[in-house]
Parts: structure tokens; C-alpha cells; sequence
């Protein structure tokens, strides 16, 4: 705020406050040729006289009260422009104070479970609970409510990893966030040979295709492709590089889904959550998300809302 | 800054010159023209008789009804407890949430119709036998009449000066008021806070600031309403007071002063024969003014201030039967009546009020009975408009938030409908706690049709397996591909 639009502020805040009481004392009594207390203010409404009603002192005493309390108030509060306040309130403070409150609340909670491993919390209801309510306010965005994704956000529930299963895998994927890279392959493999490479990708995963095809593809595939996403298609937890044999895809399983990966290649980020959520929350979170691969998802949610406390 | 006096009456204006007070007030100051008038003090005399008998009866109910209710149990909790960090308000077998709000709005539009109702029937009942102001003030000057003795001995304590025993009755009469107020505030704040866990925390000084708060806010109101403030409350504060003049007609009971019977007003003797000198059955004791806990004259004529309390009825039905005069020179009366003119108590505002209540009171009652505890929200996931499976079939996904307002805990069964359309992925059973919400992911499957819209309407149901007549249909929409995918 800038010098001239802080003295605005206070000149018409003070200015205000100095009008109320200058109404209140020119309001203290009549004037010659008014209708004095008591009398009638004239005009006839139906039979009904308005009379000039002195107003009862004390409700003026509500007024005054009024104008001392907004007097302190900007003394004590930031309200005249730029003046900040004897209390220094701040409504950034305010919040940290709050976080603060809550974190002494709910932090012994949470560093409870933050001493239990994964698997263990994974079959416990109440923990569960916590983990499914994190999620949707976290991940469901992407992931999806009932945290099966979508096109180019992974199905969490199904058992398949590209960065692998086990409990610290998947800590570590919401701590740290992934990276996954496909690189385009357009120039590598050539345009003419795309059509069998991804004929022979299909068939890995054991789909319909021509087998001249797929067998003309098979060498290009083992120089360029295997790589990353090794000899036998299946993948490499280090790499993020998915299994092809398992028929799942990320982007999709069509010939032009998969051609579009291979020429353009294909890059999804899982972003790190440690400093958006924390650990302790993300340790709850990766055990709701090892819970959904581990058991029947319906299951799960039964459990879920039957632990669901009142509030 | 000038409240403007309405009165129904031509001749109000006149009552000014004979008001004792305003007389007193302009006479002490008559140079000085002020506009923020100085309260006058009301000294109300003890009074007995029927319609005192009545109001007491009404304030031990209602009185006792506070305070007594919030130690009732139903079901392991308090009867009646307002929740409100929890959202829950519980009223014996029912919780409303907040999604009831409709059933409040139903009950304050009653609450409105049985005041019109009322107050065209027989003008300020509530103000004079039910309203809490009414009631707690009555019980404040019972206890100033405990300490500080009657009328006169009150308007003599403050004149005089100030000694011991003056300090000790002060003492006395404020200790008095602030060990009710604090019984009442603590009572009213166990309607939110459970009473029975309050009172010890009280004791073990446990409660946090706001609660402290809370309880001194609302044992310190009731202070310096029913201590300090009283009629200033009714005169100048109740929206009530203001606008009830407008429910009035000539067919209204309304405690009248019968001028035509009692002027020429007049001292006399009880012997005396006062028809015979012109006199009216007036004796102008001045009682009808010492009674009146909001300093009026009711010889005035209706005025807004009076709270229809029946004191001066009563005191004056006294004075008469002392003189061998007939009662009811004050009384309930209409203004038809009083002018000679037939009264019809049974007229198109009342009957057209009483319908609407009667309407209104049975609609809330069916409403009330027809009520089903529980309520589904659908959440559509919205990032993610829809997800084309495997075998290609189109998939959406929805939260279901499953509220169960019942008291005891439910096992709850999903269906899809149109069941032959859709396919549901889901738990088929959800159990719920009592007041507890379950989010319930849920998946619909349908296969894409060639000539299917791209939105189309999907409703999920929602019934209790354990008692069937816990069922909620909510609506939503599934969404797929304009064009099917080949």
C-alpha cells in the first residue's frame, strides 16, 4: 500500500468515526421551531401521530460504546492504512498459529502410524480411513476417486507398478515423485518400421496382430527397445519402463496409441509430495494406496466406511 | 435518532401532559431540551389475583421446562443437545443436520402464524405469560423483593443514603440476581455443551476461552436484561413490540380502562355516592400505575409499551370489590365492545390465521413423520469425464456420500438404475455408522451405443438392508464419448 492510498484509508476510516459523533451531539437536542420531545412531527398517517420520542440515554450509551470500540480497535488491530497495529496481528500469523494448533493436535495421531510400517497400517481400518480421505483431497485429482486413473495416470488398484509394488516403492513414488520417460523413437527406428515394431509390442502382450509383421518388427524392437524395457517386454522398476507383456497400457493399447508413444515418444511426472503433504501423511497415503492392490477394492471400502468417525 | 411512537388511539398524544413521568421529566428541566432522555426508574408494586395466579402458573412450566430438559437421556445422550461444532441437533429419537434446515424454517413460519393468531385473538399473550423476558424479569423482582423489601421501601432505600444496610441489601439483591442468571446461562449453555459433563468442568475450572465466554455471555445478558434493562427491552428493543400493533383490530381482547364507566375519575369515600356528584367509578387510587412493570397509564388508552401482563386488572378488580364497585373497570375487552358496538371475536383474520397455522402444523407434522434419516450425496469426478475400459466400455466414476442421520448404525445396498443400462462396480454393502458419513467410490459401466447421447441421466439408490424404509434415490449424470469409440 502506498503512502497516499494508506493516508486515504485513514482519513475517511477517522473521518467516518468523527461523523457519527458529530451526529450524535448536533442530535442531542431540538432546534428552534422543531416539535419538541414528545410531540407530534406532524402529518396524519391513518390516525396514527409519529412523535419526536426522545431516544433513551443508555441506547446512546451504545452508540458511544460503539465508537470506543472501533477506536480501539484500530489501535489494537491493522485498520488505519499502513499502521499495523499494537498487537501485530497478522492473518498469515493467525494461520501458522492455527497450523501450529492443529499439528499439536493431530500430530501425536500421525507420528503414531508414522512408526508402524506400511503393510501393517494397510490392515488397519482406522489408519485406512485417514489414508482414503488424504487421497481424495490429494490424489483423486489425477488418479481418480476410486484411484483406477485413466489415460496417462496410472491404475493404482490393479497390482501392475511401473516403479514397483512393495510398500517403500510406492512411499517413494509420493515422497519423491517420478519421472517417466519415453523417449520419441520417430528418427531412431524410422518411419517405415514403426508399424511393425508396435505389430510386435501388440503380440508381447499376446493381441491379434499379423504375424509377418510383428516377426518383422522383433529386431528392431530388440536394438532399440530393450533397452529400457529389457529382452522378454517386461519393464524395469528403476527405469519406470512398463511391462509390455501384460496387456496394460497407460496411454492406451491401440496400434495409433501405442505408434504415437514410439514416434512422439511420452512423458508423465508424478510430482514430489514431501514438502507438499509431509511424510507422515504420505506414509498414510502409501499405505491406503498398498491397501487397494492388496485386497478386493469393495472390501476395502466396506471396511472404510464403517470406520468413518461421526465428524 | 427520534424511534417514532405509533399508537392507535387519537387521543395518545394528549397522555403526554398526563403522564406522571414526562411530567416529573419536564419539570425538573424545563429550560433544557433534551433528546436523549434519561430512564425513569419503575418502582412495581407486588400484586396478587387471578391473571398473577396464571402468569405464575406459566412461568413454573415454561421455567421449569428450561431448566429440566436438558438433563433428560434418550438413547445414551442427552434428550435435547444442539451440536453444533458436529452439525448435529438432537431432539429426543430424531437428529436433524444441517440439510433439515427446511423443518426450522417450517417451525419459525408456525411459531409466526401462532404469534398473528394470538395476537389478533387476544393481543400480547406472549409478551404477558410466555416470553422468557417476561418470565426471568419477574423472577429478578421476585428477588428484589426479597432483599430490598416492597415499592416503598425500595424507593426509599434508593433516596436515601447510602449505609450498611443499604450496601448489604444492594449486596444481597445483585449476589441473588447473579446466582440465577448464572443457573439459567449455564442451563442454556447446556443445550449446546452436554450438561452433564459441563457442570463438572465448570467445577474443575477445565473449559477452554471460548466456552468461558460462551457461559459468561449468556449468564451475564440474562443479568443485565432481566436485572437492569427489563421494559427498556420491551419498549425499545423487541421488533415484536413495534410491529404487533398491526395484528390488532376493533375485535382484539385487549386489557382496555372503560373511560365511560370510570370518568369523571376521583377520590371519595367508600360511603360516598359518587353517581349522585358525577363522579365516575374512578377513585384515581393510582394503583393501576404502581403495578405496571413498564410504568404506563393504562387510563391512557392502548399503548405500545403495555406487555398485556393483566397487573392493573387484577389490582383494580381488588379496589372495586373494596369499594362494593362491580370488576372489570379494567379489564380484557375489544374496542367494539367498549364503544357499545357488537364484537365478533370469530372473524375472517382469525380464521384465516388459524387456517393457515392449522395447514402449516399438519404439513410439518407429515413432513416430520415422513422424514427418511438418511440423505446421498452423488460426486461426479470431474478431471476426468469419463474412462474407456478394456473391453471398451465407457466408465464413470462417483463418490457416493452416504449420510446416515439415524441413531443407530445401518448396512446400506448400492443400485444403479436403469439397472438394465448400467453396470455398477462397487461394494454392494456399506455399513454406517450412526451419524456417520461414508464416502463410497463407486464405478458405472455401460457399453457404448451407436445412437446413445452424449449425457445421459443415471440415479443411484440407496436402501438400508436391515429396515427398508431408509431409502434415498439421488439422480446424476454419465457422460461418454460424443462418438463411440470403433
Amino acid at each position: 500500500m502506498t503512502a497516499g492510498w494508506s493516508w486515504y484509508v485513514i482519513i475517511l476510516t477517522l473521518g467516518a468515526i468523527l461523523a457519527c459523533v458529530l451526529l450524535l451531539v448536533w442530535a442531542r437536542t431540538t432546534r428552534a421551531g422543531e416539535p419538541g420531545p414528545n410531540e407530534t412531527l406532524g402529518g396524519d398517517f391513518d390516525g396514527i401521530d409519529e412523535l419526536n420520542t426522545p431516544l433513551p440515554r443508555w441506547w446512546l450509551g451504545l452508540f458511544v460504546g460503539s465508537i470506543v470500540f472501533a477506536l480501539g480497535y484500530l489501535v489494537l488491530y491493522p485498520g488505519l492504512g499502513r499502521f499495523p497495529g499494537l498487537l501485530g496481528w497478522t492473518s498469515s500469523g493467525q494461520h501458522a498459529r492455527a497450523v501450529e494448533e492443529a499439528q499439536r493436535t493431530y500430530g501425536p495421531i500421525y507420528a503414531r502410524y508414522a512408526a508402524m510400517p506400511i503393510d501393517e497400517l494397510a490392515s488397519d481400518p482406522a489408519a485406512v480411513a485417514i489414508g482414503q480421505r488424504l487421497f481424495a483431497n490429494n490424489c483423486s485429482t489425477c488418479h481418480g476417486s476410486d484411484a483406477r486413473g485413466g489415460v496417462g495416470y496410472p491404475n493404482l488398484a490393479d497390482g501392475i507398478w511401473k516403479w514397483g509394488g512393495t510398500p517403500d516403492h510406492i512411499e517413494k513414488s509420493i515422497l519423491d515423485g517420478r519421472d517417466g520417460l519415453m523417449p520419441p523413437f520417430a528418427a531412431a527406428v524410422g518411419e517405415e518400421n514403426i508399424p511393425a515394431v508396435v505389430a510386435y509390442v501388440q503380440s508381447l502382450s499376446g493381441r491379434q496382430v499379423a504375424p509377418a509383421l510383428a516377426a518383422a518388427g522383433e529386431a528392431k524392437f530388440k536394438t532399440v527397445c530393450v533397452a529400457c524395457h529389457g529382452m522378454d517386454g517386461k519393464g524395469n522398476i528403476a527405469l519406470g519402463a512398463p511391462d509390455l507383456t501384460d496387456d496394460d497400457w497407460l496411454y492406451g493399447g491401440s496400434a495409433e496409441a501405442i505408434g504415437e508413444g514410439l514416434r512422439k515418444g511420452r512423458h508423465g511426472i508424478m510430482p514430489a509430495h514431501r514438502d507438499l503433504l509431509g511424510v507422515e501423511r504420505a506414509h498414510l497415503i502409501a499405505a491406503y494406496v498398498y491397501s487397494l492392490s492388496k485386497q478386493d477394492g469393495a472390501q476395502t471400502a466396506q471396511q472404510v466406511s464403517s470406520a468413518t468417525p461421526a465428524r | 435518532m427520534t424511534p417514532a411512537r405509533t399508537t392507535a388511539h387519537a387521543h395518545a398524544p394528549q397522555r403526554t401532559a398526563a403522564h406522571p413521568r414526562t411530567a416529573h421529566a419536564n419539570a425538573s428541566h424545563p429550560e433544557e431540551i433534551q433528546l436523549y432522555a434519561k430512564r425513569e426508574a419503575i418502582y412495581q408494586k407486588e400484586v396478587q389475583g387471578p391473571f398473577q395466579r396464571l402468569r405464575a402458573v406459566t412461568l413454573f412450566v415454561l421455567a421449569g421446562v428450561f431448566l429440566v430438559t436438558p438433563w433428560l437421556t434418550w438413547g445414551g445422550r442427552q434428550a435435547v443437545w444442539f451440536d453444533v461444532p458436529a452439525r448435529k441437533f438432537h431432539l429426543f429419537g430424531l437428529t436433524f443436520w444441517p440439510q433439515d434446515f427446511i423443518f426450522l424454517s417450517w417451525l419459525l413460519i408456525i411459531a409466526a402464524f401462532s404469534l398473528f393468531f394470538f395476537t389478533a385473538l387476544a393481543g400480547r399473550l406472549w409478551c404477558g405469560y410466555g416470553c422468557p423476558q417476561t418470565i426471568w424479569t419477574k423472577c429478578f423482582m421476585w428477588i428484589e423483593w426479597l432483599t430490598e423489601g416492597d415499592r416503598n421501601q425500595r424507593m426509599r432505600l434508593d433516596r436515601g443514603p447510602w449505609t450498611r444496610q443499604k450496601l448489604r441489601r444492594k449486596a444481597a439483591k445483585h449476589a441473588g440476581w447473579l446466582a440465577l442468571a448464572c443457573v439459567v446461562g449455564t442451563t442454556f449453555v447446556g443445550y449446546f455443551l452436554p450438561i452433564r459433563e459441563l457442570l463438572p468442568r465448570i467445577a474443575g475450572l477445565q473449559l477452554d476461552a471460548g466456552e468461558w465466554v460462551f457461559l459468561a455471555i449468556a449468564s451475564l445478558a440474562l443479568y443485565a436484561d432481566a436485572g437492569w434493562m427489563r421494559e427498556q427491552i420491551c419498549t425499545y428493543a423487541c421488533p415484536y413490540a413495534r410491529f404487533q400493533g398491526a395484528m390488532f383490530d376493533q375485535s382484539t381482547l385487549t386489557i382496555f380502562y372503560d373511560g365511560g364507566r370510570g370518568e369523571p375519575r376521583g377520590h371519595r369515600a367508600k360511603s360516598f355516592d359518587h353517581r349522585a356528584k358525577g363522579l365516575g367509578d374512578c377513585i384515581d387510587c393510582g394503583l393501576c400505575l404502581h403495578v405496571c412493570p413498564t410504568g404506563i397509564d393504562i387510563r391512557d388508552g392502548t399503548q405500545y409499551e403495555c406487555i398485556g401482563c393483566a397487573a392493573c386488572i387484577d389490582v383494580c378488580d381488588q379496589v372495586m370489590t373494596d369499594m362494593g364497585y362491580a370488576k372489570g373497570l379494567v379489564r380484557y375487552a375489544t374496542e367494539d365492545g367498549l364503544a357499545g358496538r357488537g364484537t365478533h371475536i370469530l372473524r375472517p383474520r382469525l380464521v384465516g390465521y388459524a387456517a393457515v397455522l392449522t395447514v402449516m402444523i399438519t404439513l410439518f407434522t407429515i413432513a416430520l413423520w415422513r422424514r427418511v434419516p438418511l440423505a446421498v450425496d452423488v460426486l461426479r469426478d470431474r478431471a476426468r469425464l469419463y474412462r474407456e475400459t478394456r473391453d471398451g466400455a465407457i466408465e464413470n466414476v462417483y463418490t457416493l456420500k452416504i449420510m446416515n442421520k439415524d441413531q443407530r448404525a445401518h448396512a446400506f445396498s448400492i443400485a444403479v438404475e436403469p439397472a438394465d443400462a448400467f453396470v455398477l462396480d462397487g461394494p454392494q454393502a456399506v455399513q454406517v455408522a450412526a451419524g456417520a458419513i461414508a464416502d463410497v467410490p463407486v464405478r458405472v459401466r455401460r457399453m457404448p451405443a451407436p445412437d446413445q447421447a452424449p449425457t445421459v441421466p443415471v440415479a443411484f439408490s440407496v436402501q438400508s438392508t436391515d429396515a427398508p424404509a431408509l431409502a434415498v434415490r439421488e439422480e446424476s449424470r454419465f457422460l461418454a464419448p460424443r462418438r463411440p469409440a470403433a
